[in-house]
């Protein structure tokens, strides 16, 4: 996929055909809900006040988390959030307000109490806001791509799946303890505003791990499944989009060879890096660094600002030439596909990154408004209907090459090297500059072959020095869709899930840290 | 919201046909957030919960089920009920089960109605951030930062007798000022349970002071300094090691605090200098709720057959040595010892008597930093942790701040560093930087570290 196809913004809010013979209704207990009954009476209490642009969004979130230890189910805990919002602009100034209560009386409060939150913040603010604009979506609906919603699959089969899993890795020589968790969500949102536009939505996702660990003189090491979160169903643990039973098959050996590996030496190494890490480095020194956001210092005193500052649209060398990246709210799976986002805004894919060259931002309604991009790109997301919606990271992804190597022909261009594979710890800067990244496996490279695994690794680099040593990337055959459910940003904390796929890559002498040389003396 | 909280919890109690303990969670709250001398965000946002854990005998022993929401009408208590009852019953067999905590005496008065907040609590803090604003545009500084009070009250009621109530006050604010060149960056948090003891102008003078000791640029290379880290990062550090004490993680072996072959590390001296790292949910400033409200802590303990039970003060290190670490009433039945429910607090002490100030002018040459961020766990085994550091690291040289320093990247554990602290200052009221979000409550001194380990630069500013 070149550059130049994805060059403009594509609705894909219409499902496509082969949806149909899968695709789940939206849950009747949230259609039934008054849902036009609570937007007529906040809409028309919010132009009674005189606001001049005014959103409702009703949403309910059911979560479910289960953890399990060694034979045991330890945790079983359920929770639902259903609420409503009022966001209003009043006299140019935003104003925000929330509750639980669906009724028309509340409401019409909430819309009262938005205007009183912006009244309050009058004196804080110099500028108005404006909107971009955005096409009017009258009573539009978009269901995402699963096949079993897991709530309604019995809890036995979800309990005992787990512990058939947990119970294959106990088994296994060198395997003393083990843990699994697994997560779920489903989430209905409603929005419509004063310009017409309503939507009514449901997405399911969920997330399942499970970790070997090894006790003995040398202390412990432990090694997980790599299996990401993805947007799909309960099939998703039964052998759809992933086969956990080979997975775990696989986890005992590659723990044995993990705690009898030797510690790495300090230096500089080829990497490659396979799509089960670099996700997260793509998330971490990519995805947040291109959320204009951020450029425009709106997150400066929390989650940080930027190097890639505005003024640098067009022309900052972010990395090599093969460096092709995305941002989508519409890929199958992905955890940050939508038909519309919390402004109404529908589904698009754009460019962040082409050639190496940073081509774009992620934007909302306000920023598209306030920098000239005429219209935003649908990045405006709330993690549940007591939060406002902000600017959140679509789905992020490196493109692979069309005419790329496999993930062992880049081991074979490496003559000293380390090839990763999963991730586990991360860090980097209030900039996005400084990362410094661990994983689940490090395999040394040794003239183009594996040669064993090594522990104690950690790469750190600085962003554009990282990305601008990738050399090459693998073809759409490594390409996986990583992810995450746990993306935080913003104050009050919003915590959003989101995807980022990626081949396997390979860069030239990064910085290798050995961590037992690290810390104290 | 006509109906009270204490009959929903007690239609839920009513409604339940196993063992079971509910709480209702009324929560009112109001924030400002700001940027480049600006509001962006604002709310105000009001919910209430329902928990519901219930407990159930199935095939091999007994399971428990939790269920959770928001509720708008007492009809909507009875389905919460079922649900939870509906998951212990399918459930299975928990190893932490225990009967639930029976009654006892306590002075809550369950009558009293719910306190709450609003907007309103924060119109003085938007006038004087106002003046703020001004003042930086003139200055040619730009301020950053948030606002929030949160104010919860927690009925909880039991099958077994329990009527507690508790509330939980929690303020903070944090305020961050650039140059306009955002080439300095200065950073101060308070925490507060009402706003009245917030003084705006107080702390934007602070950060007008520290970006002035910015107006000369230092640049240092990684390595080993001689480094005052604040009570804010000194809190960052030790919240994370508190979020680690899980007894029973560390009696099999996988954590920080094992000792090997079953022992954990209770009774090894940690530090030569008498630091103590205690929690009380009664500490004067930082009282929080007094009893079990959750079903599991940040050191991943279950808490699900523990509601209501009483949170007492623990003392984790006493003087240098290791003398508690986090378990649960069914973890502590099995091993002979006693629960060490967590309370949302954390006091440090180390008999210090030295401000931050006198502490500087007792430095010959070293850095001083302002706080910590994006702290993430390397290495479980000895608890190694990464982080940057951010919004000012000084210079210090003959007892002086004499310039800003590039930002490092760090790699420390904040056990071994228990060890290679040189100086305690006077503990004082803190707000940590990165974890607020999750931790609110905390005393902490300055220590002087002879050689932390600053891994390599950041060019962040």
């Amino acid at each position: 996929m070149t550059s130049t196809e994805l060059s403009e913004p594509v609705d894909h809010a219409a499902q496509p055909d082969h949806y149909a013979a899968i695709m789940p209704h939206l849950d009747d207990s949230f259609v039934a809900l008054p849902l036009q009954a609570l937007s007529d009476a906040a809409l028309s209490k919010a132009t009674d006040l005189g606001c001049s642009h005014a959103e409702v969004r009703v949403e309910r979130l059911r979560l479910a988390y289960r953890s399990f230890r060694d034979h045991a189910l330890e945790t079983s805990a359920d929770s639902e959030v259903l609420g409503l919002s009022v966001r209003v602009v009043h006299n140019g100034v935003w104003g925000f307000a929330a509750d639980i209560t669906l009724s028309t009386d509340s409401a019409a409060r909430l819309a009262e109490r938005a205007v009183a939150t912006a009244q309050v913040s009058q004196p804080l603010t110099s500028g108005s806001v404006e909107l971009a604009d955005e096409e009017i979506y009258r009573d539009a609906t978009w269901v995402s791509a699963y096949e079993v919603n897991p709530f309604e699959v019995e809890e036995a089969s979800k309990t005992g799946r787990l512990l058939e899993l947990n119970e294959a890795l106990l088994s296994a020589p060198g395997v003393n303890h083990a843990n699994a968790n697994l997560g779920y969500v489903h989430e209905n949102k409603y929005f419509a505003n004063l310009s017409g536009t309503s939507t009514t939505q449901q997405r399911v996702r969920i997330q399942a791990q499970l970790t070997a660990v090894n006790v003995g003189d040398h202390g412990f090491a432990t090694t997980r499944t790599l299996a990401p979160p993805t947007g799909r169903g309960w099939e998703y643990l039964t052998g759809t989009g992933w086969d956990f039973d080979a997975e775990v098959a696989e986890i005992p050996e590659l723990l044995a060879a993990q705690v009898a590996a030797p510690s790495v030496e300090a230096g500089h190494y080829d990497l490659v890096i396979h799509p089960s890490n670099l996700f997260l480095t793509i998330h971490e020194s990519i995805g947040h660094a291109t959320e204009l956001d951020r450029a425009l210092g709106y997150e400066a005193a929390y989650a940080g600002t930027s190097f890639a500052t505005f003024d640098q649209l067009g022309k900052l060398q972010y990395g090599s030439g093969v460096m092709n990246i995305t941002g989508d709210r519409l890929v199958d799976h992905g955890l940050a596909t939508i038909g519309y986002d919390d402004e109404g805004v529908a589904q698009q894919q754009f460019d962040l990154i082409s050639g190496g060259i940073l081509v774009g931002y992620q934007l909302n309604r306000q920023m598209a408004a306030e920098k000239g991009f005429g219209r935003s790109n649908g990045c405006a997301y709330a993690d549940s209907p007591g939060h406002i919606a902000m600017q959140r990271m679509p789905n992020v992804s490196l493109q692979p090459a069309a005419d790329g190597a496999t993930t062992e022909e880049l081991i074979s261009d490496v003559d000293h090297g380390i090839y990763i594979v999963g991730d586990k710890s991360w860090s980097i800067d209030m900039q996005r500059y400084n990362f410094q990244f661990t994983g689940q496996r490090f395999f040394k490279i040794d003239k183009g072959r594996l040669a064993g695994q090594l522990k104690d690794v950690a790469y750190q680099a600085t962003t554009t020095d990282f990305w601008r040593s990738m050399e090459a990337v693998g073809n759409r055959d490594t390409y996986v869709l990583g992810g995450a459910f746990n993306c935080g940003k913003g104050q009050p904390g919003q915590i959003a899930p989101v995807s980022h796929g990626c081949p396997s890559a390979l860069f030239r002498k990064v910085n290798v840290l050995n961590t037992q040389a690290e810390g104290g003396q | 919201m006509s109906v009270q909280p204490q009959d929903l919890v007690e239609r839920a109690l009513a409604s339940a046909s196993l063992p079971c303990v509910a709480w209702v969670t009324e929560r009112t709250e109001a924030n400002l957030r700001w940027a480049n001398n600006a509001l962006t965000t604002n709310g105000e946002m009001r919910s209430r919960r329902l928990t519901v854990t219930a407990t159930a005998e199935v095939e091999g022993g007994t399971a428990a089920g939790t269920v959770g929401q928001e509720i708008a009408t007492a009809d909507e208590v009875s389905a919460v009920v079922s649900a939870a009852e509906q998951l212990a019953r399918t459930g299975r067999p928990a190893e932490d089960a225990v009967p639930l905590v029976e009654n006892y005496a306590y002075n809550d008065v369950w009558a009293d109605p719910a306190e709450t907040t609003s907007i309103e609590v924060l119109e003085e803090l938007g006038k004087g951030l106002g003046v703020a604003f001004k003042r930086a545009e003139a200055a040619r500084h730009l301020v950053y930062g948030f606002a929030e009070h949160v104010v919860e009250t927690i009925y909880l009621g039991s099958s077994t007798g329990l009527r507690r109530r508790g509330v939980q006050p929690t303020g903070r604010l944090e305020l961050n000022a650039k140059t306009v060149d955002l080439a300095a960056s200065a950073w101060l948090g308070r925490t507060t349970r009402d706003f009245l003891d917030i003084d705006v102008a107080e702390a934007a003078e602070e950060l007008s002071t520290r970006l002035g000791w910015a107006s000369r640029k230092v640049e240092l290379p990684p390595g080993r300094y001689e480094t005052l880290l604040p009570p804010a990062a000194v809190a960052d550090l030790m919240i994370y090691a508190y979020w680690t004490a899980n007894a029973r993680d560390a009696e099999e072996g996988r954590n920080v605090f094992a000792a090997g072959e079953g022992a954990t590390k209770i009774g090894q001296r940690f530090a030569e200098l008498p630091i103590t790292l205690r929690s009380d949910p009664l500490y004067p400033g930082l009282e929080t709720i007094p009893f079990v409200n959750f079903t599991s802590s940040l050191d991943e303990t279950s808490w699900a057959f523990d509601g209501g039970l009483p949170i007492n003060a623990t003392t984790w290190i006493d003087r240098g040595v290791l003398r508690e670490l986090i378990r649960n009433r069914g973890h502590a039945a099995r091993t002979g010892s006693q629960p060490t429910p967590p309370p949302d607090n954390l006091i440090m002490d180390g008999d210090g008597t030295a401000s931050l100030q006198e502490m500087i002018s007792n430095t010959q040459r070293g850095l001083l930093l302002t706080c910590l961020w994006y702290i993430r766990e390397v290495d479980p085994e000895r608890l190694l942790l990464t982080g940057l550091t951010r919004d000012g690291v000084y210079l210090v040289e003959n007892g002086e701040v004499v310039g800003a320093v590039n930002n490092f990247r760090f790699n420390e554990s904040p056990i071994e560093l228990l060890g290679r602290i040189s100086e305690i200052g006077v503990a004082e009221l803190t707000l940590c930087r990165e974890w607020n979000d999750y931790f609110n409550r905390t005393i902490m001194p300055a220590i002087r570290v002879p050689d932390f380990n600053m891994s390599t630069v950041s060019q962040a500013s």
